[in-house]
């Protein structure tokens, strides 16, 4: 099973455990609902909608209100510790929580106590602290944008906010900055670098670049990271091996936000709602797809 | 050693990493400044501590607080309404390192980019709408998101004002770019 793990900006949103469905733009967990827009409901909305095109279960949610003071995601964190390590979950999803090493560290000993050891996928907060914490090549993927793999090429940076000017990325140094991370141990087994080109990579380097359909206005969008990281992970919890599920994931999603036509002020709802279409015409393009951007 | 275990991943037991890296210094212009913000800051539950300055920055005063880095934003905001500012706020493992400076713009015609670190802001240039706040990590941006998206640039909250991690303190740092960019 698959769960994902994430906070909701709503100061007063309960610690809750449960299925997570999708009613139009709302995911509802244990009665509850939360409008998607961006962040973790956008991650569970696009997970949901690509696990339903594949028939798969609804995904687990563990959620949590917090805007930034930090206390819905130390409430969830401890509560991860007491229970992760008595669960079955096949892959888990870390995303929207309020960076905190020691924390990070006590989820990671709760997970190895597991008895089969999960898929750990990381983005936004999570994924800094688990950089921040030194302990990133226990993950097995994360999904930075381009600001944040400079972060994690800075061996000495704490936070994106203070990456170092030098390592401060222009696009055409996403190769560079993806040997850098791995060069010093910031890297998990396979990146996933969204940008204007996706690009997955692993320790031995740049495996697939994605760059069509090209919709430049994708990185305005509030979301559209998010997404990315929901549709690989439900790709992932299917069964596909981690490098294909990225490159399909980077062509679903760039399909998706093609379909909806966007422009900076598109909302990534519209663009979720894309995703199933997109999904089965990548399904049937697969073959010539991985041809198209294996690197030779 | 039961059998199981002897599938489990082989995970260090010890971190390679001190767990003060998402900790922060502040220095203070005296000792007595410092005396007030903990006093302050231990009073609204914060986790700090009082401690000797590294060497990289010894200037003077002998003290300095060490803090949450990620929620730098609110707790400068606090210091600064109880009228003990610090003079810097830098990380504890390389307090050298200075917040970014560099922007990235994008023109997409109708509409205006400005990235600061891993925090972009995008509004329509005849409106001056906020349209549109992608990137980063930590809680408080869809919550940043959801207060300012939607809203002239003008009449939308501060950054500073409503958020409250170092995210928001790289979004402050865009939405001040674009109000340069934007003003007449």
């Amino acid at each position: 099973m698959l769960a994902i793990v994430g906070t909701v900006p709503h100061k007063h949103f309960p610690l809750i455990g449960g299925k997570v469905i999708l009613e139009d733009n709302d995911i509802c967990i244990q009665g509850k609902r939360v409008s998607v827009n961006r962040g973790t409901p956008a991650l569970l909305a696009a997970a949901i909608k690509t696990g339903e095109a594949l028939g798969q279960p609804p995904p687990f949610g563990y959620l949590v209100g917090d805007i930034g003071l930090g206390h819905g995601s130390r409430y969830l964190y401890e509560y991860l510790t007491h229970h992760l390590g008595e669960s079955g979950f096949h892959t888990i999803t870390f995303h929207y929580l309020q960076p905190d090493v020691d924390w990070h560290n006590r989820v990671l000993f709760a997970i190895e106590e597991m008895a089969r050891r999960p898929i750990l996928i990381a983005d936004a907060g999570f994924m800094y602290a688990a950089k921040m914490s030194g302990q990133a090549q226990l993950y097995d993927l994360f999904t930075p944008d381009a600001g944040e793999l400079a972060f994690m090429a800075d061996e000495t940076a704490p936070h994106p906010f203070y990456t170092r000017g030098f390592i401060l990325h222009d696009e055409n140094q996403v190769p560079d900055l993806i040997a850098r991370a791995y060069n010093y141990n910031n890297a998990p087994r396979y990146l996933l670098v969204k940008g204007k080109r996706d690009y997955v990579a692993n320790q031995q380097g740049i495996l697939a670049t994605i760059d069509r359909p090209m919709e430049e206005t994708l990185e305005a969008i509030g979301g559209t990271g998010d997404t990315l990281t929901g549709i690989v992970t439900a790709l992932i919890e299917a069964g596909m091996e981690i490098k294909k599920s990225a490159i399909m994931a980077a062509c679903v999603n760039r399909l998706a936000g093609y379909y909806a036509k966007p422009s900076p002020a598109t909302q990534v709802r519209e663009i979720i709602r894309h995703i199933p279409e997109a999904l089965e015409e990548i399904l049937e393009k697969r073959e010539e797809i991985h041809k198209q951007n294996a690197v030779q | 050693m039961g059998f199981l275990d002897f599938f489990k991943p082989k995970w260090p037991k010890a971190f390679q990493r001190s767990q003060s890296w998402d900790r922060g210094i502040m220095v203070f212009e005296n000792t007595s400044e410092v005396i007030r913000a903990e006093t302050l800051l231990k009073e609204e539950g914060w986790k700090i501590r009082v401690m000797g300055p590294p060497p990289e920055i010894r200037s003077g005063c002998d003290l300095v607080i060490e803090f949450p880095l990620i929620e730098e934003l609110k707790i400068l905001r606090t210091l600064q309404k109880a009228g003990v500012p610090p003079k810097k706020m830098v990380p504890v493992n390389s307090p050298l390192l200075q917040p970014v400076d560099l922007f990235h713009i994008k023109d997409f015609g109708q509409y205006l980019m400005v990235r600061a670190a891993n925090m972009k802001l995008t509004v329509h240039k005849e409106t001056l709408t906020i349209v549109n706040i992608s990137g980063g990590g930590c809680p408080d941006v869809p919550y940043l998101a959801q207060e300012m998206v939607g809203k002239p640039l003008g009449e939308a909250p501060a950054p500073r004002e409503i958020g409250h991690t170092l995210c928001g303190y790289a979004l402050q740092l865009a939405y001040e770019e674009m109000k340069r960019r934007c003003s007449p």
